[in-house]
């Protein structure tokens, strides 16, 4: 492994993958430095659930993803999950299964293949529900818990992988505006306190500029605009790429875009 | 000082207490497993067209284990029906019930599916018509279907091995939009085509019609030890393939690309799980026939009863499925006697009420 200390947490140079033949990411270059919390907007199509997936190592793209300094293609599945955590947009909720055995499914590449979990692999889920305010929730089952709770649970077992890059696909978009928040302000706390980077797609815009470090506009699976919250959230790119009628005002905490109807030429 | 902290959580953790435990085989059901194995093997031995008192049967299995002399008072002649008839009877049913448990249950995991069934993926009738197929061709049998040649089994293997991708091909065909349904048509689709290339063989290999169906229709009756000393090898490899990966099927649960992110590799787990189950689908049919339902009864029920882990349900369904089986069998020579209904017939009676109440707790999966 090459020095990590200086390495980004994840390096991304010319990422280019196409499925059934048709080009999704038409390479893409981007770092995200270790701490940083990077955002990744564009339209629908743009490739952004792709750039997630590629960087998660679910995508072959073995010498183009670099994660703290070492090739995706290098790293072992196993391995590969100790260092990245994904919540995928929507989750798979098995039916049935209780929230402490869902979170211990995060410690699975730390379990022997055909063993079983030890009393540390346990002491880390208790620690994580114990975080996120889940410990009375151990016992219920996933299908049962509200949205923001589940969002939480899908949180605890990213976090008990003990992975430090944190990928997060459209975590909020199932949420109503409170429970976005919570769930954003605690990725925020983690980063922090757990000394997490996280790379996150969003579509909510005002919302994304708010959190995030950097922001990155992804167009036709090209990195079209890439910088603070302020020089990406413009008017001039958000109505290029999204085709979309916005104004753009200064908000306490970043840029806040607000959709305003196109005016009627012929009436 | 640290309670006091915590007084205002939903529910307080005490220091003292032992942490919730991970879902895995509790004692108790363990133990109720064990006895309903136990059981079913006195009440296989014991009931039949002589009735023998369950005390005297539990003591004469008693003097099979090394080192045990105990006095049953039963005749020679009884003890030879319990050693030499009932009792290898009883015991291929409780490795044939609890195979076809265990394979169903894994089948459900490994596909994600509820519905997910030796019978209805078709890989029992792939290995009915591998099976047909070396009976009347008499490939390598040369007839004789009394010592149960090693090939049956083989055939059975690769037969259902057949059988099951044909219906994971046919059900992957939709694409991203296939549904859990998807694979259980599929399943039907390659059934229908199976049993029909069987129906053809029989037509056009009369003389081993009389063979074929008394096979077909449940081997229990004539069971001896050599089928059962046939079918332990595979009860052993299958058992212990799929036991090995139970947490993996927890984890497969969340689906292929979840389960990759968690370090797994869904597609090889997938591969060696079906393979297995397989295996032992084919070693349960190649020993007693067509027997359906048993691989959908049982692991619902315990999933129903002792939770939705697959660390709870395949060992337990290992157990209930052999007790399950064991029980019906009884019933299958019982009820009409001194006619004995063929035990598949049993199973399908029970199993086709029983599947409406799996397909309606499972509407929510399969939409």
């Amino acid at each position: 492994m090459s020095d990590s200390s200086a390495a980004p947490a994840v390096d991304l140079r010319d990422l280019r993958i196409s499925l059934d033949g048709t080009p999704i990411l038409a390479g893409v270059d981007l770092t995200v430095a270790t701490g940083e919390w990077v955002t990744v907007i564009g339209p629908n199509g743009a490739g952004k659930s792709t750039l997630l997936r590629a960087v998660g190592g679910l995508l072959p793209a073995p010498d183009a993803v670099r994660l703290f300094g070492t090739p995706l293609g290098e790293l072992r599945r196993r391995e590969r999950a100790r260092v990245v955590a994904t919540v995928a947009q929507s989750p798979v909720v098995p039916p049935g299964m209780a929230v402490l055995d869902y979170v211990l499914l995060g410690r699975n590449p730390y379990i022997p293949p055909l063993g079983r979990e030890s009393a540390a692999d346990l002491a880390v889920v208790h620690e994580v529900l114990d975080r996120l305010d889940l410990t009375g929730f151990h016992a219920r089952e996933l299908a049962t818990l509200s949205g923001g709770e589940r969002q939480r649970v899908f949180l605890a077992r990213a976090l008990a992988q003990g992975a430090t890059l944190l990928l997060l696909d459209e975590p909020t978009s199932a949420l109503d505006i409170g429970h976005q928040q919570e769930v954003l302000e605690l990725v925020d706390q983690l980063r922090r306190t757990h000394g997490l980077t996280v790379l996150a797609t969003m579509h909510d815009l005002s919302i994304a500029g708010e959190y995030a470090d950097r922001m990155v506009l992804l167009a036709d699976g090209r990195v079209v605009a890439s910088g603070p919250p302020d020089e990406v959230l413009t008017e001039d790119l958000l109505a290029r790429h999204y085709r979309a009628h916005v104004r753009v005002i200064p908000g306490p905490h970043g840029p806040l875009v607000l959709p305003t109807r196109p005016t009627l030429k012929s009436r | 000082m640290h309670d006091v902290l915590k007084r205002g959580r939903p529910v307080a953790p005490a220091g003292a207490a032992t942490p919730p435990r991970p879902a895995g085989l509790r004692k108790r059901w363990l133990a109720a497993g064990v006895l309903a194995v136990l059981v079913a093997l006195v009440a296989g031995v014991s009931l039949g067209p002589v009735s023998l008192p369950p005390g005297s049967v539990a003591i004469e299995l008693l003097n099979l284990l090394p080192g045990v002399s105990l006095d049953s008072g039963l005749t020679e002649r009884e003890i030879a029906i319990v050693t030499e008839l009932r009792l290898p009877r009883a015991v291929l049913g409780l490795l044939v019930g609890g195979l076809l448990a265990l394979a169903g249950g894994a089948y459900q995991g490994v596909f994600r599916n509820p519905l997910a069934d030796p019978y209805l993926l078709g890989v029992a009738a792939g290995a009915g018509l591998a099976v047909t197929v070396v009976l009347t061709l008499g490939v390598g049998a040369g007839g004789a279907l009394s010592g149960l040649p090693v090939t049956i089994p083989l055939a059975a293997f690769v037969g259902s091995l057949g059988a099951v991708a044909m219906t994971y091909l046919l059900g992957s065909a939709g694409g991203r939009s296939r549904s859990p349904a998807t694979l259980i048509l599929a399943g039907v689709a390659v059934s229908a085509f199976l049993s029909a290339g069987q129906t053809y063989l029989l037509q056009r290999n009369a003389e081993s019609i009389q063979q074929v169906y008394s096979w077909l229709l449940g081997r229990l009756a004539t069971a001896g030890w050599q089928d059962v000393r046939l079918v332990l090898p595979y009860f052993l490899l299958t058992s212990l393939i799929i036991l090995l990966h139970r947490r993996e099927l927890d984890v497969l649960s969340v689906g292929d690309d979840e389960a990759a992110s968690l370090g797994l590799h869904p597609q090889r787990s997938r591969y060696l799980l079906i393979a297995a189950a397989s295996l032992g689908t084919a070693a349960a049919v190649s020993a007693s026939g067509l027997i359906g339902f048993v691989g959908i009864i049982v692991p619902h029920t315990v999933r129903m009863l002792a939770g939705a882990s697959y660390r709870v349900i395949l060992p337990l369904s290992l157990l209930f499925g052999g007790a399950f089986l064991a029980l019906t069998d009884v019933v299958a020579r019982t009820a009409a006697a001194p006619q004995e209904i063929p035990i598949g017939v049993v199973t399908a009676l029970l199993g086709g009420p029983f599947f409406v109440v799996v397909l309606r707790s499972a509407r929510r999966v399969l939409t």
